[in-house]
């Protein structure tokens, strides 16, 4: 903090994270907090919180998880604030949360640590938001609820059998793997069910990687050879 | 503390987290894509009469002040698309580029003029022009290549406007590079064509980057995304 005099926290509302929903939200909103997050970033002084999260992510960008993951916990009422005020339905605030978290992942080696790390935030945040709006609205543009149409809509290409055919594959399909032996099942279940790779289905159960892969061939050539029989 | 519904994100983000090397500076990067145009001008200047393009630049002024038009375009576009290409980049890096343009259309256009005044200058023909438009657009796809590979390491939350600046840059040096092989003045129908072929790469580049960089901001998160379900 060498030569640097801390001065009242130009990005109060935002530091803070108590910024309360603008009661119009709109383009005058949006210029004075424009011009709140211009001077903010123009400025020379910073906030306690501010150097904090810029010093967090600095270390996010040498590898510190740690320091990552509190600053994105941190950074989320900050984004729920920012989409607030651009007027982002509530039900859908969660959506430009995420977003920005990711473009924050995908963004971090872009932030300068000299830069405030609100200010940078805030706009990341305001441009999803914004983008969040425009495809609400080309949704609500093109798309109607009509729940009621929706339910009495005839569709023609459906096969009554056709589920009566899956619950029978399916019950075949549970039928063949309780008989695999407890280590192919292990197999499967993790490789095929869930979909691990080799590295981690092997920390998972505990087998090595060589052993799943044999386990998980004869498991499949065990399923393939009832399923034939049973059809 | 109470959970929240980012927790499963937030912790897979800083699970993959891995140390990232800070970008230059936007000038910094900018001046080397300008590097590579630099060392390709230097190519072309071996095969081209340098001689007798300075002697063209000399005897005509508006030809010079076309030529630095296009190269000063050159250089504030590219420098304007890689500011652009930040995520928190303000739009209105997008009008760098207009004091170049501006003396670039207006020298040329002066050219035009002097056709009228002069009736000795060699005028460009209808198949020379399409010469001229087949080397800009030629010219302007490894130009384009290059630069699009570079902008796309940052993470341009506006990747439209990111990609016409850039297309500009790219068009504009090609049209300053043009100039080795163009021994005639700029007549109207010459003009038209050189407008026609910066127009179609800065169309291109904004039809065909603008998707490459919408889609390399979510391309390397390595992790699972999707609706956000709140508690």
């Amino acid at each position: 903090m060498a030569g640097r005099m801390l001065q009242p926290n130009v990005m109060a509302p935002y530091g803070e994270g108590t910024l309360l929903p603008s009661r119009f939200p709109g383009k005058a909103v949006r210029n004075v907090q424009s011009r709140r997050l211009m001077i903010a970033a123009k400025s020379q002084t910073r906030s306690v919180d501010d150097l904090r999260r810029s010093a967090q992510m600095a270390a996010a960008q040498g590898g510190d998880r740690a320091a990552y993951e509190a600053l994105l916990r941190d950074c989320v009422p900050l984004i729920k604030a920012v989409a607030a005020r651009q007027g982002v339905p509530a039900d859908r605030n969660d959506d430009v949360v995420q977003d920005v978290l990711l473009t924050i992942h995908r963004a971090r080696h872009t932030y300068d640590p000299t830069r405030s790390f609100t200010a940078w935030l805030c706009v990341i945040a305001e441009r999803r938001a914004i983008d969040l709006l425009r495809q609400v609205r080309r949704h609500g543009a093109r798309e109607f609820h009509l729940p009621l149409a929706f339910d009495t809509y005839p569709d023609e290409g459906v096969d009554p059998a056709r589920g009566v055919d899956q619950a029978e594959a399916s019950g075949r399909v549970t039928e063949a793997l309780a008989r695999l032996s407890p280590r192919q099942r292990e197999a499967v279940e993790a490789l095929v069910l869930k979909e691990q790779s080799l590295t981690e289905a092997a920390v998972t159960t505990g087998r090595t990687k060589g052993a799943l892969k044999v386990n998980l061939h004869r498991a499949l050539k065990v399923l393939r050879d009832k399923m034939e029989r049973s059809e | 503390m109470t959970a929240s519904p980012h927790d499963p994100l937030i912790g897979e983000l800083a699970a993959n987290l891995k140390p990232v090397r800070r970008l230059w500076r936007p000038a910094l990067r900018a001046l080397s894509w300008l590097g590579a145009v630099a060392a390709i001008a230097f190519v072309l200047a071996v095969f081209a009469d340098v001689h007798a393009l300075w002697e063209r630049i000399i005897a005509a002024p508006d030809m010079w002040l076309a030529v630095f038009g296009s190269a000063l375009t050159a250089v504030l576009a590219a420098i304007a698309a890689f500011e652009l290409s930040l995520p928190d980049a303000p739009r209105a890096w997008a009008w760098l580029p207009l004091p170049g343009a501006l003396l670039w259309v207006a020298a040329s256009s002066l050219g035009c003029l002097r056709v009228w005044f002069l009736p000795d200058t060699h005028v460009a023909e209808l198949g020379e022009s399409r010469d001229c438009l087949i080397f800009i657009v030629s010219l302007s796809v490894p130009l384009s290549a290059l630069l699009f590979l570079m902008l796309r390491r940052a993470c341009p939350l506006r990747p439209g406007l990111t990609a016409a600046v850039g297309g500009l840059a790219v068009a504009a040096a090609a049209a300053t590079l043009l100039n080795f092989f163009h021994p005639y003045d700029v007549a109207a129908t010459d003009l038209a064509v050189h407008g026609i072929a910066v127009a179609l790469v800065v169309g291109a580049n904004r039809a065909l980057a603008s998707r490459i960089l919408t889609a390399s901001n979510f391309a390397s998160f390595g992790v699972t995304t999707g609706p956000v379900r709140s508690n």
